[in-house]
């Protein structure tokens, strides 16, 4: 190449284990790539202006010390690009490739296959922080807003992730996807994110909890069978990223611990359900947002029934929860599978070839990690001496995608008229009463160690360093 | 009414014992070497400006075990024969003006494709059968129009199916009038296929045949004789026995009157191919194929001539004849286009690419624009490299051009990354090469804006731009272009550079190499041939295309279809549909 380009020290500003120091085609992508992110950032990240905030930064893989915590100005942060230990050994283990080493290079046949997983996946990852981009006004409390950086920060080295592998292994068409990547915006109405739960906008710190305990386990879940791969840089791409989505549904979960919690102290101190009127948020209002958000991401993992997983499982790109886990012949050939669906008014299921049924059985798999927040939030009940307990809806409830699509189905799982469903939404689903008032509720609470009224403080606080910490400077 | 004894002529496969069908045996690697002294099937005669040429078929001769070559009926073998007889003519008979086509039996003059043959022969044997005897018709169509060697067709006994289209391929047809000779395109009616090497076609876009008349033609199995013949078109003109001989003489004469040959000329000899063949390679000496089998691809290396080493005149191309580098790389590349097509049935991408300099190449292209209007020759080179990109035009194979640093894909040489369905331009130089580089480039000439019409009559630059008049426009003989330019251009797919080039190659490849083989053949050949329809698109297109798939069909080949039973006694069980 003849023009001269401000050379960037690659190592220092991005950590990695990929060897980008010596990677002429990678140098450059990244080179063109990192200013529009950077740009983009700028924009479509964080709007609430700070000095820096005490961070989490991958620097390794290892098991021990893989990260490094700092104050660091959010718009230095060092996004690095990390892919999980090289096996030399791993084996394809699923698929008509069964028992074949993985691959290092993109198979050209599966070339379109597995840039569509690599790109859908990579959408989500920028798409998150532009939902959460203004929540940070409003933070209860410095260390949630810590978290909530901490949250962003790594989805976007989520998207550095997605975008190493297009530089890396896609060429020309890769680098093009990358840039789109940049390019769609949540809730745009002319180049909107690619999954349409990824459109809205994440309007308080409830539905950010809601978010990370039901959405970015969607992602978990999505991420644990691309781990599967028979591309290996892919698989160990989302084996790292795993690592750091597992303190995003932390957030979630002890997020809707500390709003329970508050709400048990509440309803225990006024002897009432009632807790609006003093700063709290219902049981009810809360088991609404359940609602919501658990059924859109049910919606996430597709049709019961679908060719495309079957492809991308036969053809080794993407296996199951667990895969190597299951005692099966990990082809599934001649295997069947029972599928939800709904026929004359009566939700019943149907058998079809166990390849067509994949989609069903991850969303299985997620149903049952769901469960697992219900029970430690009951728990949260229990302890206090409530005898309301919060629940998951029925599977069918609220879909837009799939084989309850069309049908209207109430919470506890019973096939009602529209005109039924329509009259009883409000009791299921929040309403603009509710919103308004979860929304009435977001002040920031900006001084270390406070917290606001409608949610409990954390049991630790970050790192080792006391709840009152100051994790967050600002200008 | 034809007697009952020359009805026979036609049909007389039927003397085929009707026993169980034998499997078909192993279709043989195929050798396109030969020469005059090995024929077995053919004989030519030069007496003064014409050549008689003499279809005399060896009925024990046949390529494949299995069938006997009755009835001067014709198989692969037959043809390969016919093609190395045509170029002979060419380059070593500059003083033939005109070519009469004859037969060497007193019975009949040809009952077209061996029937048994056809029946026996696995489908991609059948369709590249067909390919090349179209293409050897579609030269000798060729050498009337351009190389002042006109063809008459003297049938002196009755031409059926392949031996009526082996005449309608000569700019005239005489019929013998001897109350039972005819001409016949039975394969409707008999065997349920098609008169597939352009016969239906030319009948009516050739001879003008109206086409109810066609119709009733090719469906009579009998065909008609001399005078109705003549009424309807189908031949020139019908003589009888005793007029023959003298009538035949008249036409050769009149028709190598018009002749652009010189008088008193040398041709040259065409000695055989130096031919190196391995397991996985192919190479001559200006010609290398590498096979790569796991890839499926071949990776074809035209390497050009030497700079300097251009003959300095006239009188040094001749003595220097078939050794001449157009000439040499034109026969090499033709003979491994022909032995890939037929023996390499799986390689299903070839990589075209050029090695050698790019002045030297176009010192050549200079020669042959000085020369080839004048000199019959280089004239003859000329169309033989045309017609040679035409087999690649009609090459069921994805043909990709590489176009890297020491290449020259330059005026002719161009037309090979232009007849390719993409081509991939490195832009620079390879970082990593062990010697200095130039970065590619691609030249235009003259040549590239008429001198090698593809099959629709257009140059593959227009065919590139059908409808794109302005892009085409801006294109311009003597231009020179890198990468960069030439994607601006549109003369390539696509320009990578150094760092992306190996990859989007590999993977392209790859992806190619997963995709159906028979969408792949129908897409590509959909998109080579754009714009108006020809004679010869038409053969290679619409007449193929149903022919293959008439083929391939359970009425024509499958174990009750025509072309099984036909000469088993047993009448074909038909599925009536209509699809
Ligand atoms: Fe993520
Ligand atoms: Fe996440």
């Amino acid at each position: 190449m003849t023009s001269a380009r401000p050379k960037i020290d690659f190592d220092a500003k991005i950590p990695n284990n990929v060897d980008l120091a010596s990677d002429r085609k990678l140098q450059r992508a990244l080179e063109r790539w990192q200013p529009n992110f950077l740009d983009w950032w700028g924009d479509m990240g964080p709007a609430v202006d700070t000095k820096d905030v005490y961070l989490r930064t991958a620097v390794d893989v290892g098991r021990e010390g893989w990260a490094h915590f700092d104050h660091v100005p959010m718009n230095e942060y060092r996004w690095g690009v990390f892919l999980s230990e090289h096996d030399p050994d791993r084996k394809i283990a699923f698929g008509e490739h069964k028992g074949e080493p993985v691959w290092q290079e993109v198979p050209g046949e599966y070339r379109a296959d597995l840039q569509r997983l690599i790109v859908i996946q990579g959408d989500t990852e920028p798409a998150s922080v532009e939902q959460q981009r203004f929540l940070g006004a409003t933070a209860p409390s410095l260390y949630d807003m810590r978290n909530l950086f901490q949250v962003n920060v790594e989805e976007g080295r989520h998207l550095w992730a997605m975008v190493y592998l297009l530089h890396a292994y896609f060429g020309r068409a890769g680098r093009e996807e990358a840039d789109q990547l940049l390019a769609r915006n949540s809730g745009s109405d002319e180049s909107p994110r690619i999954l349409g739960a990824f459109n809205e906008e994440t309007p308080d710190w409830l539905s950010f909890y809601m978010f990370t305990y039901f959405t970015d386990r969607d992602g978990k879940y999505q991420l644990g069978t691309l781990k599967e791969s028979g591309f290996d840089p892919l698989s160990r791409t989302c084996e790292f990223m795993l690592k750091e989505e597992a303190h995003h549904m932390f957030v979630g979960t002890t997020g809707i611990d500390r709003v329970v919690t508050r709400t048990a102290q509440l309803m225990n101190e006024h002897d009432s359900e009632d807790v609006a009127g003093a700063g709290g948020i219902p049981l009810d209002m809360i088991q609404k947002y359940i609602n919501f958000h658990y059924t859109v991401s049910l919606d996430l993992f597709g049709n019961e029934s679908s060719t495309n997983a079957a492809n991308y499982f036969t053809a080794g790109l993407k296996g199951r929860w667990q895969e190597e886990r299951r005692k099966d012949d990990h082809v599934l050939t001649d295997d069947a599978g029972a599928v939800d669906a709904v026929r004359e008014g009566r939700i019943t299921t149907t058998e079809v070839p166990a390849l067509l049924a994949l989609n069903q059985d991850l969303r299985s798999e997620y149903m049952g990690d769901c469960s697992n927040g219900l029970k430690r939030w009951n728990r949260i009940l229990e302890k206090h001496g409530i005898d309301r307990r919060l629940s998951l809806p029925h599977v069918g409830f609220n879909r837009h995608v799939g084989a309850f699509s069309d049908a209207h189905i109430t919470p506890e799982g019973r096939v009602v008229s529209e005109a039924e469903w329509k009259a009883q939404e409000s009791r299921w689903l929040p309403t603009e009463v509710d919103k308004t008032h979860v929304r009435g509720l977001m002040h920031p609470v900006l001084e270390p160690g406070k917290i606001a009224s409608w949610i409990a403080p954390p049991n630790n606080g970050i790192n080792d360093k006391p709840v009152d910490y100051e994790y967050v400077h600002f200008n | 009414m034809l007697d009952k004894g020359r009805t026979t002529t036609v049909t007389v496969l039927d003397e085929a014992p009707a026993t169980a069908q034998v499997p078909a045996p192993q279709e043989p690697q195929v050798d396109f070497d030969t020469d005059p002294s090995r024929y077995r099937h053919w004989r030519y005669e030069v007496e003064g400006e014409t050549a008689w040429v003499y279809l005399d078929v060896a009925e024990d001769g046949g390529l494949v075990p299995g069938y006997e070559l009755k009835l001067n009926s014709y198989d692969l073998g037959v043809d390969i024969e016919l093609y190395d007889l045509t170029q002979r003519l060419r380059f070593s008979h500059p003083e033939v003006r005109s070519v009469v086509l004859t037969s060497g039996k007193d019975s009949n003059f040809c009952a077209g494709a061996n029937i048994r043959m056809l029946a026996q022969s696995s489908h991609s044997w059948k369709v590249n059968f067909c390919k090349f005897t179209n293409e050897t018709r579609n030269g000798i169509e060729d050498m009337t129009a351009h190389s002042g060697q006109t063809w008459v067709a003297a049938l002196n006994g009755t031409a059926a199916g392949g031996g009526y289209e082996m005449a309608l391929a000569c700019e005239t047809i005489l019929l013998v009038n001897d109350r039972s000779s005819a001409v016949a395109l039975p394969e409707v009616p008999l065997l349920g296929v098609l008169p597939g090497t352009g016969g239906l076609t030319r009948v009516t876009d050739k001879r003008h045949v109206r086409k109810d008349r066609a119709d009733i033609f090719a469906t009579k199995s009998e065909g008609f004789q001399g005078p109705k013949a003549v009424e309807w078109k189908l031949v020139d003109e019908t003589v009888s026995r005793k007029q023959w001989d003298a009538t035949v003489r008249e036409r050769a004469a009149e028709a190598a009157a018009s002749s652009s040959r010189p008088t008193g000329a040398t041709g040259i000899a065409l000695p055989p191919l130096q031919r190196e063949v391995t397991e996985d390679a192919i190479r001559y000496p200006n010609v290398r194929c590498e096979i790569d089998r796991d890839a499926r691809t071949a990776t074809i290396t035209v390497l050009g001539p030497e700079a300097g080493t251009v003959p300095e005149s006239l009188e040094r191309i001749h003595a220097l004849g078939a050794d001449f580098w157009p000439l040499a790389m034109t026969r090499e590349l033709d003979d491994l286009i022909l032995r890939l097509r037929t023996n390499e049935l799986e390689i299903g991408t070839w990589l075209v690419k050029t090695r050698g300099s790019i002045e030297g190449a176009l010192a050549f292209e200079r020669v042959i624009a000085e020369h080839s209007a004048s000199d019959w020759l280089v004239n003859e080179i000329r169309h033989y490299f045309k017609r040679t990109l035409k087999r690649l035009d009609v090459t069921s194979r994805s043909l990709i051009a590489l176009i890297e640093p020491g290449s020259c894909f330059a005026g002719a040489l161009l037309e090979l990354a232009l007849a390719c369905d993409r081509q991939y331009m490195l832009e620079g130089t390879f970082e990593d090469a062990d010697e200095e580089q130039d970065p590619a480039q691609l030249v235009l000439t003259a040549s590239n804006f008429g001198a090698f019409p593809m099959g629709n009559g257009l140059t593959r630059l227009q065919s590139r731009f059908w409808g794109d008049d302005e892009t085409l426009a801006a294109l311009e003989p003597g231009t020179r272009l890198t990468g960069a330019q030439a994607e601006e251009a549109g003369l390539v797919t696509d320009a990578p550079d150094d760092i992306d080039y190996e990859d989007e190659i590999r993977i392209l490849l790859e992806e190619r190499a997963s995709l159906s083989p028979d969408a792949l053949t129908g897409m590509e050949a959909n998109h080579r041939f754009v714009g108006p329809e020809t004679m010869e698109t038409r053969i290679f297109g619409r007449l193929t295309a149903w022919q293959n798939w008439i083929f391939i069909r359970p009425n024509a080949s499958g174990a009750e279809g025509a072309l099984r039973r036909y000469g088993t006694g047993r009448k074909a069980d038909f599925d009536r549909k209509r699809v």
